[in-house]
């Protein structure tokens, strides 16, 4: 299994800040190239790739350039989501801190296809070491006449401004991000309208994850038959992986979307150290499916995971051990979701409490099979009540988990009726 | 929400700060994170609230409102340096409770709480983002991992020292 190292291809091996090092490397080609075409044959090249927005909800970046292009505004905004915060991910990091401007390019590229003149990176509160290199970096990338006024000496003028988060998972999600840029409490607005008909200031804004910014330029510059030679057949390029948890390698590896799972845990990620052996698997975040040892033989391709009931999410790939009990890491993603959870709607605020309180007493000793059932009836309001993302997606490592790994729970279960029993019997 | 009597100089400096945003509610954050800075308790005391309020233009209540919502924000005074342990799972299935254990331990206090000395205070936080250094932990702007047993010492007296010397 070979890397592919498209959106890594300067890491460690350009400085991060500078734009000539970047432009030496082929980098803002694919900008140069778009400012030479119309914005609806560039926003063509991109629908034709098939890219797909790497944050988690892989919606096509095609359809959301061109929804952004055809709302009728002057102002109109790129937004580059830097959030990253789904625990287990970590490959924003790397392109921020290690390869900046491929994400501007990215961005200027987009904005040159909507039309928009300004782009905001919204860089989360945990990165503040990131944040004097991605200053240099822009401050470097003007001077090169990569930003700012006349881009390359064209027509086209765009920049690009930093806004700090505040630790909130919630502001990744795009229309939290926007009010929390607005100077508001990061909570999701009601939608429609969406945001790229009325985003940040009430202007048509369309807002990228990073790692979609950073394969614009290749596209436009190799163009998208290229990009179609990577992938599987339905879904095409490369795609970042973080891998966590007990494996040897942890880390952030490129390769073409479908890659095997088992191969990115044993090969990749280099296995379980001390002899310790395989429990689960968690893809794609906290907010992804757990799976049990039988089940990772499986290619990670959108489309693939999509059907098996998970979710690729960001790309990522938790591999936790035998040492690790089963129910204490639902409690553990559990948790996450309690203190995540904004408050604004009830089926999420209570029902994360609720299922968080449902798992922790199936370890005290609580929950029984009549708690079991509330956790499915609470999963299933929580899917369909939940105003955003964040408590839609509490359901799919709940249930995921409870399904994979039914024997473990089923011992739990019985374990705490015949508690109960001996207790309601020492009571009479 | 204490009314803490920030000194004189530093109210000055969030003022100058805040000035520059004047009806600017989008830079909030901004200047919220900045004036954290500036108090040395990484906190926002109700006479540094008004002071921000008065001169961005924005209420006294929004600035909580708005406070309260982000982790990376407290109204009541803590250390001079935060110490922010990672407990997401990633970091949990590389033990993270045990590094967070031994803090407490060292440190003499709980999470949440705050040494006597007013040097450190401890919290938990969710991934930041550097799970190839589980169990990992940002102290202020500098992350740390994996945080052993045998790490914990070094990286505290680093910041022990930086104490001494002012
Ligand atoms: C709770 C929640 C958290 C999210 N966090 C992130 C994040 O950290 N980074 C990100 O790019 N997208 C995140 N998203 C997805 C964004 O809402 C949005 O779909 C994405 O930024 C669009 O960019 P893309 O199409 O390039 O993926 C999150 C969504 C939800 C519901
Ligand atoms: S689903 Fe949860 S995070 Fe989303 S708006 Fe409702 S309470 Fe907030
Ligand atoms: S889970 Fe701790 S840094 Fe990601």
């Amino acid at each position: 299994m070979e890397e592919v190292r498209v959106l890594l291809r300067n890491v460690d091996r350009i400085n991060p800040v500078s734009a000539v090092d970047y432009m030496n490397e082929g980098g803002y080609e694919g900008l140069k190239k778009s400012l030479w075409m119309s914005e609806l044959d560039i926003i063509h090249e991109i629908t034709e790739s098939t890219l797909r927005g790497r944050g988690g909800a892989g919606f096509p970046t095609g359809i959301k350039l061109s929804h952004a292009h055809n709302a009728r505004s002057k102002n109109k905004f790129v937004l580059c989501n830097a959030d990253e915060g789904e625990p287990g991910t970590n490959k924003d990091r790397i392109l921020l801190s290690k390869d900046p401007n491929s994400i501007f390019e990215g961005m200027a590229i987009a904005a040159r296809a909507i039309g928009a003149d300004k782009g905001y990176i919204y860089l989360r509160a945990e990165y503040p070491y990131i944040v004097p290199i991605l200053e240099q970096a822009l401050e470097n990338a003007r001077e090169a006449g990569c930003l700012g006024d006349n881009i390359f000496g064209s027509e086209f003028s765009f920049d690009i401004e930093i806004r700090p988060g505040g630790g909130a998972y919630v502001c990744g999600e795009e229309s939290a991000m926007i009010e929390s840029m607005e100077g508001k409490r990061g909570e999701p607005r009601f939608r429609p309208p969406y945001p790229t008909v009325q985003g940040l200031f009430q202007e048509p804004t369309a807002v990228f994850n990073v790692e979609t910014l950073a394969n614009i330029g290749p596209i436009m510059y190799r163009g998208a038959d290229w990009y179609k030679t990577m992938g599987t057949k339905k879904s095409h390029g490369t795609k970042l992986y973080t891998i966590s948890g007990n494996v040897r390698n942890k880390g952030v590896y490129e390769y073409e979307v479908g890659v095997n799972l088992k191969d990115l845990i044993y090969e990749a990620g280099g296995g379980i150290p001390d002899g310790r052996k395989l429990l689960a698997v968690q893809t794609g975040g906290t907010a992804g499916a757990i799976i049990n040892k039988h089940q990772i033989n499986m290619p990670m391709d959108p489309a693939y995971v999509a059907d098996s009931g998970g979710s690729m999410g960001a790309g990522d790939v938790l591999v936790i051990d035998n040492t690790n009990d089963i129910v204490d890491i639902l409690d553990n993603v559990l948790s996450f979701f309690v203190h995540e959870s904004c408050g604004k709607c009830t089926p999420c605020r209570e029902g994360s409490m609720r299922l968080y309180q449902l798992a922790s007493g199936i370890i005290d000793g609580t929950t029984t099979s009549e708690g079991m059932e509330n956790i499915r009836e609470l999963c299933e309001t929580m899917r369909l009540a939940s105003l955003c993302g964040l408590g839609q997606s509490v359901p799919i490592p709940v249930l995921s988990c409870l399904d994979n790994f039914r024997e473990i729970f089923d011992e739990y279960i019985v374990r705490n009726e015949k508690n109960k029993k001996i207790a309601a019997g020492g009571a009479k | 929400m204490n009314t803490s009597h920030t000194p004189a100089m530093q109210l000055e400096q969030v003022a100058s700060l805040a000035r520059e945003f004047k009806g600017k509610k989008d830079q909030l954050m901004l200047v919220l994170l900045k004036a954290q800075k500036i108090t040395g308790h990484n906190a926002l005391p109700e006479d540094v609230a008004v002071v921000i309020a008065e001169e961005m233009g924005v209420t006294k209540n929004h600035i909580y409102d708005f406070a309260t919502f982000y982790a990376m924000f407290s109204t009541e005074k803590r250390g001079k340096h935060v110490i922010r342990v990672c407990k997401s799972t990633p970091c949990h299935v590389n033990k993270a409770s045990n590094a967070a254990h031994m803090l407490e331990k060292t440190l003499g206090i709980k999470m949440g709480e705050t040494t006597e000395d007013g040097q450190f205070t401890l919290e938990h936080i969710e991934c930041i983002g550097v799970c190839d250094r589980a169990p990992a932990m940002l102290v202020d702007d500098e992350v740390y991992g994996p945080v052993t047993e045998e790490s914990i010492p070094g990286i505290l007296s680093k910041y022990q020292m930086q104490g001494e010397e002012i």
